[in-house]
């Protein structure tokens, strides 16, 4: 490996032999950041709605109350991540900067279905170690588009779809109450109601409802839509008295910097002829 | 016995009023023995950005110094210093190139902006996932207790000096109920004006 401060892409692998010997000696390996997550969409009259809860879990541990799921792709395509946290964030980033250099190449709009494509392309190129299953929805020229895409590579093309360790309970709010043309309020609530089902019943997802409306014009992200979940007010300080803790040393850097001039030799009193 | 367990150690960093703490035990053991009780975790990237970072020990000082080329890389490059968020991200992207053969190190990162002013915490997995918490966040193999004991103790809006027994506290008390972090600890108060580094009087067992 060459050392280069411009490296090329691509994963590096040196490390994975260490690591299989380790994992071999029985220590196995640390679990990564997941979102547990409960991710929908839903296609309505005149666009789509995406949702998402904003729970992170590292294994029983809650990481993260309130991150993002619902990934920018282009100004009207939005993809919702579940799976490895890192793996939905690094994939969504790399297909919406593809996506910028393709719309600019093209010089057209671009396609749900490209974005799909590329995705599903570098997922099954993986075989599912890319932990990343998503939603992804957007309108464009050929109107409104709603897609899964699983880790291995495979797709949906579906009016309405969940993913993630609470799509059951978010998919039985579609069953039970899902209509085609719905309005915009409509889908929304329906949104918000399956994205609250797998808050409340789901483990792996929690904390607040992130929702998501793309249009043919405009593109809505509504950040913690509902927030059902709100700590309340401390009712005592548990804050300790200045002075508690211990201490052994100390020793503090100053970081404004402050100059004093002092003038060497005589001071010229005779104004310079400058005549 | 997970790898993480393997040195012990733990972090955490915490958001004040115009400042951040970052806090680290000192200890270095192999499984349950202590080899050293002088084993800082937490460095300097800037004058006012550090990071902190628990796991395998080898990898903490492989990963400081590699931190260290890209950021001295970056600064020459730039001619400016690094922000706290492109730090961040740097540490992202250094962690997730190994996706699939790791490096065994949860890092922590605490800095204030010196662009806005604006104090910044985040934190990541060992593959990089970034989270950009707005109160505390940790890492190590006291991560659970210290989760437990700074959702109790923290408060918005802290002034630097009760930030400083805030996290002192937090740290403190997580520390003693893990067996493989403790062995003392140091703070990191960073403000505007000037950067506090603290060593504490801490249980030795």
């Amino acid at each position: 490996m060459s050392v280069d401060v411009f490296r090329k892409g691509g994963f590096d692998f040196s490390n994975a032999r260490r690591n299989a010997f380790l994992e071999a000696k029985g220590l196995p390996l640390p679990k990564a950041t997941s979102t547990g997550t409960t991710i929908v969409g839903c296609v309505y009259a005149d666009g789509i709605v995406l949702g998402a809860d904003t729970r992170a879990t590292e294994g029983p541990i809650v990481a993260d109350k309130n991150c993002e799921k619902i990934h920018y792709i282009t100004d009207n395509i939005r993809c919702c991540g579940a799976g490895t946290a890192a793996d939905t964030e690094y994939t969504t980033a790399m297909i919406s900067s593809n996506m910028a250099l393709h719309a600019l190449s093209t010089g057209r709009q671009p396609r749900v279905v490209t974005a799909m494509t590329m995705l599903k392309q570098y997922l099954f190129r993986y075989q599912g170690h890319v932990g990343a299953a998503l939603v992804l929805g957007g309108v464009d020229p050929t109107g409104p588009q709603l897609y899964t895409i699983h880790p291995h590579g495979s797709t949906d093309k579906l009016p309405y779809v969940t993913m993630g360790s609470g799509s059951l309970a978010a998919m039985a709010v579609f069953e039970s109450s899902w209509r085609a043309n719905m309005t915009r309020e409509e889908a929304v609530q329906l949104v918000a109601a399956a994205i609250s089902a797998g808050i409340f019943n789901d483990l792996g997802s929690g904390s607040n409802v992130d929702v998501c409306i793309v249009t043919k014009d405009k593109t809505e992200m509504l950040r913690n839509y509902e927030m059902p979940n709100q700590r309340v007010q401390k009712e005592r300080q548990y804050g300790f008295r200045r002075g508690t803790t211990a201490i052994k040393s100390e020793t503090i850097r100053s970081l404004i910097t402050s100059e004093t001039v002092v003038p060497v030799g005589q001071l010229v009193t005779d104004e310079m002829d400058v005549s | 016995m997970s790898i993480m367990e393997y040195n012990g150690g733990s972090v955490v960093a915490m958001k004040g009023k115009n400042c951040v703490a970052i806090a680290s035990d000192l200890r270095l053991g192999n499984q349950a023995m202590t080899v050293a009780t002088n084993f800082e975790k937490v460095f300097p990237v800037t004058d006012s950005l550090y990071c902190g970072l628990a796991g395998l020990a080898t990898d903490v000082i492989t990963l400081r110094e590699r931190f260290r080329y890209r950021v001295n890389m970056y600064t020459i490059k730039e001619e400016r210093q690094i922000e706290p968020a492109t730090f961040a991200q740097l540490v992202s992207s250094t962690l997730y190139e190994r996706r699939f053969g790791p490096y065994f190190v949860e890092p922590v990162i605490a800095g204030i902006s010196k662009k806005t002013g604006e104090p910044f915490i985040a934190a990541a997995d060992l593959i990089g996932c970034l989270n950009f918490a707005k109160d505390f966040v940790v890492c190590g193999t006291a991560s659970d207790k210290l989760f437990g004991v700074a959702e109790g103790l923290w408060e918005p809006d802290m002034a630097a000096e009760d930030l400083f027994e805030t996290i002192s506290q937090t740290l403190m008390n997580a520390v003693d109920r893990d067996a493989f972090s403790g062995w003392g600890a140091i703070v990191h108060v960073i403000t505007p004006e000037k950067v506090i580094s603290r060593t504490l009087k801490a249980r030795m067992d």
